[in-house]
C-alpha cells in the first residue's frame, strides 16, 4: 500500500434538511485492492459511495482530507468532476432493472461511456462496447447489444452494468450492493467476473453489501459501519479478532451450513456506539 | 408467434372498443337532435303551409316512422356520408364542413405548435427546478393560461395588438383586399398563398394567423406544461439518472438525454389529445377572429338553429377526438420499447 | 354499537382534516390567493344589495358608455347601467351556476360511478362504456349542442354543463369504489344481508364523498369557463341578466371606444376561475403529492 489511491479522512455527510449527519467522521485509505463496507440498512453506506463521486446535491460534505490520487475531491468543480466520473472512478448500482434506462438499447447505453470520454468514432465505440460485453462472459454480443433492459435478466443486466463502468478503464469502482438485487443462483458468477476484472486491470475497488458472509470472500479489508460511523476495520482472515460488539454480532448472526444448529443472535445495538469511535 | 396472435386480438378488441364508441356517438346526437322543442317541419315548410305539405313534408323527413326506424335511417344516412343540406348555404352540410375545416386545421396546428413548443420546454424546466421560485413561476404562468375566458383574451388582445399597437392583422384569415386573390387549392392559405407564389398574401395570413394561434397555443398549453412537469419528476427519480451521472455526463445531457427522451412518447400522446381540445377552444375563438372554419360555422348555424348542420358538426369533432385517441395509443405502442 | 362510537369521533375528526388542510392551502401564497378571492366572491354575492351602488337593471339613456369614475367604479354600459353593480349582481350567478352543476353532478357520478365500480360485470362494462362515449366529446362542444336542442337559457346551459361533466367524477367514483370494495366492512355488511342498494348507499358513497367533493372544486373553472362560453355564445344567460359572459357578448360591439364594457367583466371572469384553479392545484398537493400524476 505504497500509493494510495483513495485517502479519506474525518468525512461527514449532511443532508438537505436533515437534523442530523447521515455520515460522520468516516476516515479510511485505499489502495490497489478490495475493500468492503458492511453495516446494516441506513448505516450511512450508499451516502459514502455517492458522496465520493459528489453525487449528492445540496448535501453538506465536510472532511478533513478527500483525496483521489492526485486530486484534492473537496475542491473540485463539477466541470472538472464530469472528466472523473465515468473516467476514473465509477459506480456499479444495485438494481439493474432501475439502473438501465429502460427504453435506450443497452448496448448504446454501455457506448455512452466510451463517447462521453474517448474521441472515438461511434464504429469504434460499438466494437469497443461488444468487446466489453465479451469480457463480462455475454456469450452472443451482438444480440445483447441491440436488447432493451426488460428483454435481458437480472444477472446479464448486472454484467451490462459492470461493462459499462469498466469500460473507460477507471483506477476505482464502487459497487454498491451489486448483488442484493439478484437471484442467490447468480450472485457468485456475478461477483467472480467483477473480482476477475478488477484484479486483472488492478482496479481499486470499494465493495457495499449488508452481507459480511458473501463480502469477506471477496475483500482484502472490511469497514464495518454502525449509523453513519465506523466501528471497526478488518483484514481478511482476522475476523476472529473482531473487537467491537456489533461486529461480533454481526458475525454471529450469520447463518453457517453445517455449523451448530443454535438459534440465531439478535443483534445487539447500543446508543453509545454512535458516540464513541474505537481506536 | 403468440405475441402477434396477442397482438392482433389487441387490435380487434380495440376497434371494436371504437366502433362501439362511434355507434354511441350516433345515437347521442340522434337524440340531441330529437331533443329540439322547435318543429324541424315547420322551419322547413314555413308558418301557412297547407296540413298536406306539413304532413308531406313530415312523412317525407321519416318522422311518422316509429323512433327505432328513423335511427336506422339516421345510421344509414351518416354511414354513406349523406348528412343532409344546410338550411343556411343549400349546400350538403358535410361539403360545407369539408370546406371550412382548412381553415380550422391551418389555425389548430399553429397554435399547437406554439403549445407545444411553450408546454413542454417549461414543463421540463419546472421539474428540473421543483419547488423553486421557477417552478412556482412556470406553475402560476401556465395555470393563467388556463383560466383566460379565451373568448376574451381574443378580443382584447384584438384591441391591444391589433387596433391600438397595430402589429397583426384584425378579423380573418387575411386582409379583405387579397380575398380570392390565389386559388383555393388545398384550402390552407398559408400554402395556396406559396403555391401561387404571391409573397404579401401569405404575410397578411400569418399576420392574421399569429394572434388568435398564440392564444389557443396559450391556453392549451396549461395542460401540456403540467403533464411534461408530472412525466419529467417521475424520470428524475429514477436510479438511471443516477448511472448516467456516473458514466460522467452532465446534468443538462441527463436531463435532455436520458429522462426526455424517455417521456417523447408521453408527450406525443399528450400533444394529440391536447389537439382535439383545441377544436374548443377554436369554436370560441373563431366566434371573435371572425375566421371562416369550423367553429364560425357551427356557432353561425346554432344561431339559426339549424340542428342538422349543429348535430353533423358535433359528431365530426367526437368523432376526430376518437381517432386522436387512438392514434396517441397506436403511437404509444409503436414507439415505446416496452410495449412490444 | 359501533354506531354510537363512530359518529361522534368522526364529525372532531373532519373538522381538524378540513383545518389541516386550510392551513396547509393558506400556508401557499397562490392557493391563499384562491380561497381570498373566492371568499371575497361570496361575500359578494350574499351581500350584494349593500354592495352594489346602483340597481343593476336600471337604465339611464343620457349616460351611457360613461368611463370608469365619475360616480361609476367601472363606468357604464350602453343603456347607461351600472356596470359595477352588474358585476356584484352577476356574482351570484356565477354561483348560482357552480353550486347548481355541483349539486346535480356529483350525484349522477356517485351513483354511476359506485354502481359501476361495486356490482361489476357487464353493469360496469355498459356503464364506463357510456362514459367514454360522454367523454368522446370536448365538453363545450357537447354543452353547445345540449343548449342548442333545449333552446337558450340559463337553465338550460346549466342543465348541458351538468350532463358534460358528470363522467370524470363517475370515473373517480368507480376506481375509488374498486378499491373499498373488498375492505372488510363492505363484506361484513353483506354478510349480514344487506342488498347492494343499501351497501352502496350507506356505505360506499360516503367513503368516495371526501374525493369527488375536491374533484368538483377542481372542475369549477373549467364550469365557469363554459357557462361564461356560452353566455358569450349567446346560449347561456339572456340579457337583461348581467351574467358575465353574456356582458362581454353585448360590449364587444362598443369595445373599440369604451373598452372598460368588455376589459371588467373579463377580468372578473379571469379572476375567478384563476382562483378555482390555484385553489383546486393546492388542495392536489395538499391531499396527495403524489397525486401529481392524475389529472
Ligand atoms: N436523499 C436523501 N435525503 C435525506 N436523507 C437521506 C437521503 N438518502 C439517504 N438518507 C439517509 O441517510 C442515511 C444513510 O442512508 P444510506 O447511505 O442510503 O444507507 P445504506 O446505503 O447503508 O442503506 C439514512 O438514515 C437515510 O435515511
Ligand atoms: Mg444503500
Amino acid at each position: 500500500m505504497t500509493d494510495p489511491i483513495l485517502e479519506v479522512s474525518n468525512l461527514s455527510i449532511r443532508y438537505p434538511g436533515a437534523s442530523s449527519e447521515a455520515v460522520r467522521g468516516v476516515s479510511f485509505t485505499l489502495g490497489r485492492e478490495r475493500l468492503g463496507v458492511v453495516g446494516e440498512s441506513g448505516s450511512g453506506k450508499s451516502t459514502v459511495g455517492r458522496a465520493l463521486l459528489k453525487l449528492l446535491p445540496g448535501a453538506r460534505i465536510t472532511a478533513d482530507r478527500l483525496r483521489f490520487e492526485d486530486l484534492d475531491l473537496l475542491a473540485l468543480s463539477e466541470a472538472e468532476m464530469l472528466k472523473v466520473r465515468g473516467r476514473r472512478m465509477s459506480m456499479i448500482l444495485q438494481d439493474p432493472k432501475f439502473s438501465l434506462n429502460p427504453i435506450q438499447r443497452v448496448g448504446s447505453q454501455v457506448a455512452e461511456t466510451c463517447l462521453r470520454h474517448f474521441p472515438v468514432s461511434r464504429a469504434e465505440a460499438k466494437a469497443k462496447t461488444l468487446e466489453m460485453l465479451a469480457a463480462v462472459n455475454i456469450r452472443d454480443p451482438e444480440r445483447v447489444h441491440d436488447l432493451y433492459p426488460h428483454e435481458i435478466s437480472g444477472g446479464m443486466g448486472q454484467r451490462v452494468m459492470i461493462a459499462m463502468m469498466l469500460l473507460a478503464d477507471p483506477d476505482l469502482v464502487i459497487a454498491d450492493e451489486p448483488t442484493s438485487a439478484l437471484d442467490v443462483t447468480v450472485r457468485l458468477q456475478v461477483l467472480n467476473i467483477l473480482d476477475g476484472l478488477v484484479r486483472d486491470r488492478g482496479i481499486g475497488l470499494i465493495m457495499i453489501s449488508h452481507d459480511l458472509n458473501l463480502v469477506r470472500n471477496f475483500c482484502d479489508r472490511v469497514l464495518i459501519m454502525y449509523a453513519g460511523r465506523v466501528v471497526e476495520t478488518l483484514k481478511a482472515g482476522e475476523f476472529d479478532k473482531a473487537q467491537h460488539p456489533y461486529t461480533r454480532g454481526l458475525l454471529a448472526a450469520q447463518p453457517r451450513i453445517g455449523g451448530p444448529r443454535k438459534p440465531l443472535a439478535v443483534l445487539d445495538r447500543r446508543p453509545e456506539w454512535t458516540e464513541e469511535l474505537p481506536a | 408467434m403468440s405475441t402477434g396472435r396477442r397482438r392482433l386480438r389487441r387490435a380487434a378488441g380495440q376497434l371494436a372498443s371504437v366502433a362501439i364508441t362511434l355507434l354511441g356517438l350516433l345515437v347521442l346526437t340522434f337524440f340531441i337532435g330529437r331533443m329540439m322543442p322547435a318543429d324541424p317541419v315547420r322551419a322547413i315548410v314555413g308558418e301557412d303551409a297547407t296540413p298536406e305539405t306539413y304532413d308531406m313534408v313530415h312523412a317525407q323527413l321519416g318522422l311518422d316512422r316509429p323512433l327505432w326506424a328513423q335511427f336506422l335511417r339516421y345510421m344509414g344516412d351518416v354511414l354513406t356520408g349523406n348528412f343532409g343540406q344546410s338550411i343556411r348555404t343549400g349546400q350538403p352540410v358535410i361539403q360545407d364542413i369539408l370546406h371550412v375545416m382548412p381553415a380550422t386545421i391551418e389555425l389548430a396546428t399553429f397554435a399547437i405548435v406554439i403549445g407545444a413548443g411553450l408546454g413542454i420546454p417549461l414543463g421540463v424546466l419546472a421539474a428540473v427546478n421543483r419547488d423553486r421560485w421557477i417552478d412556482h413561476a412556470v406553475r402560476v404562468f401556465s395555470l393563467f393560461g388556463h383560466s383566460m375566458p379565451i373568448f376574451w383574451t381574443g378580443m382584447i388582445g384584438l384591441l391591444v395588438f391589433y387596433a391600438w399597437l397595430g402589429w397583426v392583422g384584425g378579423s380573418g384569415r387575411m386582409d379583405y383586399f387579397y380575398i380570392g386573390m390565389v386559388p383555393g387549392r388545398t384550402g390552407f392559405l398559408l400554402i395556396d398563398s406559396l403555391l401561387a407564389g404571391r409573397w404579401e398574401v401569405f404575410r397578411s395570413a400569418v399576420n392574421h394567423l399569429i394572434l388568435p394561434a398564440a392564444l389557443l397555443g396559450y391556453s392549451a398549453s396549461a395542460y401540456i406544461t403540467r403533464m411534461t412537469r408530472s412525466f419529467m419528476l417521475d424520470q428524475l427519480n429514477q436510479e438511471y439518472m443516477t448511472t448516467a451521472r456516473v458514466k460522467g455526463l452532465s446534468r443538462g445531457q441527463t436531463i435532455w438525454r436520458h429522462a426526455f427522451g424517455n417521456i417523447r412518447v408521453q408527450l406525443v400522446t399528450i400533444v394529440a389529445l391536447s389537439y382535439g381540445a383545441l377544436l374548443e377552444g377554436a369554436v370560441l375563438i373563431e366566434t371573435v377572429f371572425a375566421w371562416p372554419g369550423f367553429g364560425q360555422y357551427l356557432t353561425n348555424n346554432l344561431v339559426i338553429g339549424d340542428m342538422n348542420a349543429v348535430m353533423t358538426c358535433v359528431l365530426i369533432v367526437g368523432v376526430i377526438f376518437i381517432l386522436l385517441n387512438l392514434l396517441s395509443d397506436v403511437l404509444y405502442r409503436l414507439f415505446d420499447p416496452r410495449t412490444k | 354499537m359501533t354506531d354510537i362510537a363512530s359518529s361522534p369521533a368522526r364529525l372532531p375528526g373532519w373538522l381538524s382534516a378540513l383545518r389541516n388542510i386550510l392551513a396547509y392551502l393558506l400556508r401557499s401564497p397562490t392557493s391563499a390567493f384562491g380561497l381570498a378571492v373566492i371568499a371575497v366572491l361570496v361575500l359578494t354575492a350574499a351581500l350584494a344589495p349593500w354592495i352594489a351602488t346602483h340597481d343593476p337593471f336600471a337604465q339611464n339613456l343620457d349616460n351611457v358608455l360613461q368611463p370608469p369614475g365619475s360616480g361609476h367604479l367601472f363606468g357604464t354600459d350602453e343603456l347607461g347601467r351600472d356596470i359595477f353593480s352588474r358585476l356584484v349582481y352577476g356574482a351570484r350567478i356565477t354561483l348560482r351556476i357552480i353550486f347548481l352543476v355541483s349539486v346535480v353532478v356529483g350525484p349522477i357520478g356517485l351513483i354511476v360511478g359506485a354502481t359501476a365500480g361495486y356490482v361489476g360485470g357487464w353493469m360496469d362494462a355498459v356503464l364506463m362504456r357510456v362514459t367514454d362515449i360522454f367523454l368522446a366529446f370536448p365538453s363545450l362542444i357537447l354543452s353547445l349542442a345540449f343548449v342548442a336542442a333545449l333552446g337558450p337559457s340559463l337553465g338550460n346551459a346549466i342543465i348541458a354543463i351538468a350532463l358534460t361533466s358528470w363522467p370524470p367524477i363517475a370515473r373517480l367514483a368507480r376506481a375509488e369504489t374498486m378499491t373499498f370494495r373488498k375492505a372488510d366492512y363492505i363484506a361484513a355488511a353483506r354478510l349480514q344481508g344487506a342488498s347492494p342498494l343499501r351497501i352502496i348507499l350507506k356505505s360506499i358513497i360516503p367513503m368516495c364523498l371526501p374525493s369527488v367533493v375536491i374533484r368538483l372544486t377542481l372542475n369549477m373553472a373549467t364550469v365557469i369557463l363554459t357557462a361564461a362560453g356560452l353566455g358569450f355564445l349567446g346560449l347561456g344567460a339572456q340579457p337583461p341578466e348581467p351574467e358575465w359572459g353574456a356582458m362581454i357578448a353585448t360590449g364587444r360591439r362598443y369595445m373599440i371606444d369604451s373598452w372598460w364594457l368588455v376589459a371588467c367583466p373579463g377580468v372578473a371572469i379571469l379572476c375567478v376561475s384563476l382562483a378555482f384553479n390555484l385553489l383546486g392545484d393546492g388542495l392536489r398537493d395538499a391531499l396527495d403529492p403524489r397525486q401529481m400524476n392524475r389529472r
